[in-house]
């Protein structure tokens, strides 16, 4: 089964989101991760969801998708046209002894330290999917406590916008 | 450079920048239905805005059942000049009798109710009107928005439990929303792919005073259906069917929806290919057409069936390829190519690829097909269907719909059937519920003109006859209005003769008792080796008949006959049609062991049809 990432531009109103998520449910797709938040146009919200999926399947999921009311547009980008992006929050053990070493690490991937504690050191990371895991095994050794990753969110290369005439009858 | 490729609706994508499409709403024309009336701005009460949005919207008939947290919109209901209100027995029956009126005049069939009971009642009402494309529009009280969520009394959901059966839903907190929301929901569900709509009203939105104005905007930015079909992918249908040997007009409930019949005759003439029409379908192409092979699928004509696995096209037009038509679905029309016409993008090559995929209204597209078969046949002819139909009326004359004599004495089922259609006519509409009644009346009523036949097709819910026809009857009260019911089917929704009693509505009722859950206990006999387990419903001849459908329609003051003798049919049927004060129920007592054939048993090829019990036609003879 291949993973999907697809944008979806939704009219920001209530339960947009759950009618959005069941329909993968009613199909019985695996949600691998999902993002929502605000896009450029007021009103107008932005999920990103990136599924693994057959594509017979994903197409009828997405043509299902499409009928819902709310939804306005919905995009499937590749890894190759698009950037995409998971932002993560880790709390590692670390104490006197270790913190250097976890530090020289958080470095080397370009993530920083935001909060440090006697015995621990919690970190922010930002990148594709395959850095951040990279960085997570790296910092597996030291033990991790915590871990707090927001989901895929991803944007087509260009100068184009999604919502380019997504409002617009045409 | 790449913003990503749009991938929905997949099949419109290759040509979707090449040709401006139509929209279904012309520019700078409101999208609000009804006549658009300007009303300027007035002061009112949110339900009194409820009920004037239904009078702006042209609504003339509501079906509901007042309670708690609706009450406020009954009160300004009451004083309405245009809209009659029919109090139901149940919730259930308002949203079956808006389905009625809605499949019998085409117009939204409305149903209200309270919250909480009063709308989960509806839910089987609404995953019908989904299941089957039916434009109807489900008006709910919701508890006051204080207090959603804090499990107060009569307190449900109703949006989110029916998230999945509605084409939209929505609730509504603040009054001033309610003319948008109403007039967005019967555009929802009048446009595009029909389907129901469900606006649930929070009981303060109700009585809050806001600012009444008509016509609303109608805001809807992911909300455009498809009307016409690309006129590309219409010519590569017409070359498709220029050259087809072996072509069958799959005819599904899309044409009956998308008032296509009248156009589907035209492109049937012109082709001269058999035509065969699914069960949400009877009724839009004549049962009398020479060209007609009747219906496809598991309860099908030998015909119809044969037709559709030994096509080589399938022009298949507003149908879904539901699996009671093509049994198993990798030996369905093997050697066929698809053509699918719907207006759901999501439709098309959902169970079985298309080739040729055309997304729009069949009532724009067929026009345009039948222009480009016929600009086909002046450069080439017209194709010679000769040996086609040679093989198709060799398969009707050896295998016509039929049915043995009964072994019990008692009553065929279907001959009493096809005496209520010999004394009743093409001019009645015929409702039916859900079994082996269901299908023998789709089987042996010759239905010959759109909206003549009413049933619950896909979701198949017993108990929809009676209050579907009592809406069919309010909807188009000049008809005569039969349900065709099962004696178990009945005792589901029987209560609504007392609303038909009450309200006028002179429905008939033909209960085709054989004292049983007969489509089951059919399959108990020939798949659980005639163990009857919860079957017996003690409602016929030689039982202790509870209860008494004569006593019962008595007990509802409408006429009550008995019938149990083949000689007495004719004469009960015309006392049944010459009374039309009050509604009638006939108690036809039939045998239990007649069973409906032909049947292709569930989930094996639809080869394998047998006419009777383990017959199956020789297809080598006939091929």
């Amino acid at each position: 089964m291949a993973r999907h990432t697809l944008s979806v531009l939704v009219e920001d109103v209530p339960g947009v989101l759950t009618r959005v998520a069941s329909l993968f449910a009613r199909r019985a797709f695996n949600i691998h991760s999902l993002a929502v938040g605000t896009s450029e146009i007021e009103g107008l919200s932005r999920i990103t969801v990136v599924v693994d999926a057959e594509g017979d399947l994903l197409e009828q999921v997405t043509k299902q998708l499409n009928k819902l009311i709310n939804v306005i547009k919905i995009v499937e980008l590749s890894a190759d046209n698009s950037v995409q992006r998971d932002h993560l929050l880790v709390k590692v053990r670390s104490d006197a002894a270790t913190r250097s070493q976890v530090v020289q690490a958080v470095e080397l991937f370009r993530a920083s330290v935001v909060d440090v504690s006697t015995d621990s050191v919690t970190i922010e990371a930002t990148g594709a999917a395959d850095k951040l895991a990279a960085l997570l095994e790296v910092l597996e050794p030291f033990g991790i406590r915590e871990l707090v990753r927001s989901g895929t969110i991803a944007v087509g290369r260009g100068g184009k916008s999604m919502t380019d005439r997504a409002l617009t009858r045409n | 450079m790449s913003n990503g490729s749009r991938i929905t609706p997949a099949v419109m994508t290759s040509h979707a920048s090449r040709e401006p499409r139509d929209r279904n709403e012309p520019a700078g024309e409101s999208l609000v239905p009804g006549p658009n009336r300007v009303v300027e701005p007035v002061t009112m009460t949110g339900s009194q805005a409820i009920v004037r949005s239904l009078e702006e919207l042209g609504v003339t008939d509501i079906f509901g059942l007042p309670g708690g947290a609706i009450l406020p919109t009954y009160d300004p209901l009451m004083d309405s000049q245009t809209i009659r209100h029919v109090l139901v027995r149940h919730e259930q029956g308002a949203g079956h009798a808006a389905q009625g009126y809605y499949l019998a005049t085409g117009r939204p069939g409305v149903a209200i109710a309270t919250s909480g009971p009063g709308a989960t009642n509806l839910v089987t009402a609404i995953a019908d009107a989904h299941m089957d494309s039916e434009a109807c529009v489900f008006i709910t009280g919701q508890v006051a928005s204080a207090a959603i969520g804090s499990d107060a009394f009569q307190e449900a959901d109703i949006v989110g439990i029916t998230m999945p059966i509605t084409k939209h839903s929505r609730l509504v907190t603040d009054a001033q929303d309610i003319p948008q929301a109403l007039a967005e929901a019967f555009h929802i569900a009048t446009t595009g792919r029909p389907g129901p709509v469900l606006v649930d009203v929070a009981k303060d939105a109700q009585q809050a005073q806001m600012e009444f104005s008509w016509p609303p905007r109608i805001d809807l930015p992911g909300y455009r259906p498809v009307v016409r079909g690309h006129s590309k992918q219409v010519r590569e249908a017409a070359r498709l069917i220029q050259q087809a040997e072996r072509p069958v007009l799959y005819v599904g409930g899309g044409v009956s929806r998308g008032h296509a019949s009248a156009e589907l005759r035209e492109l049937a003439e012109l082709t001269g290919a058999p035509v065969v029409t699914t069960l949400t379908a009877r009724g839009v192409f004549p049962d009398s057409h020479r060209q007609h092979l009747g219906m496809p699928g598991m309860h099908g004509s030998v015909a119809a069936v044969s037709a559709l696995q030994m096509s080589d096209l399938l022009i298949t037009l507003g149908a879904r390829f539901d699996d009671r038509v093509t049994g198993q679905l990798s030996t369905f029309a093997p050697k066929a190519r698809v053509i699918h016409a719907d207006i759901d993008p999501a439709e098309i090559s959902k169970n079985r690829p298309a080739d040729v995929p055309i997304v729009g209204s069949v009532k724009e597209i067929i026009p345009e097909l039948t222009g480009a078969v016929r600009d086909a046949h002046a450069e080439s002819g017209a194709p010679d269907l000769g040996e086609w139909w040679t093989v198709l009326d060799r398969l009707r004359e050896t295998y016509p719909m039929g049915y043995a004599p009964t072994e019990d004495g008692l009553m065929s089922p279907q001959k009493v059937i096809e005496r209520l259609d010999a004394h009743s006519g093409p001019e009645a509409v015929y409702v039916a519920g859900v079994g082996q009644h269901q299908m023998w009346a789709s089987q042996f009523v010759k239905y010959e003109r759109p909206h003549q036949w009413l049933n619950s097709a896909g979701l198949g819910t017993m108990g929809f006859a009676v209050p579907a026809a009592m809406g069919a009857k309010a909807g188009d009260p000049d008809r005569v209005v039969w349900a065709i019911d099962g004696d178990g089917c009945f005792q589901m929704t029987n209560q609504e003769l007392a609303t038909c009693l009450i309200n006028n509505i002179p429905i008939k009722v033909a209960v085709i008792n054989n004292s049983s859950l007969g489509m089951v206990r059919q399959w108990q006999t020939l798949f659980y080796e005639s163990r009857y387990s919860n079957t017996d419903l003690n409602t016929g001849h030689d039982t202790i008949r509870v209860p008494d459908f004569v006593k019962l329609a008595e007990a509802y003051g409408c006429l009550g006959l008995r019938c149990e003798r083949e000689e007495d049919l004719d004469a009960t049927i015309e006392q049944a049609l010459a009374v039309n004060d009050r509604p009638v129920v006939v108690d036809f007592v039939v045998s239990r062991d007649s069973m409906v054939w032909p049947m292709v048993p569930a989930g094996v090829s639809n080869d394998e049809i047998q006419v009777a019990r383990d017959m199956t036609p020789d297809w080598d003879e006939e091929d």
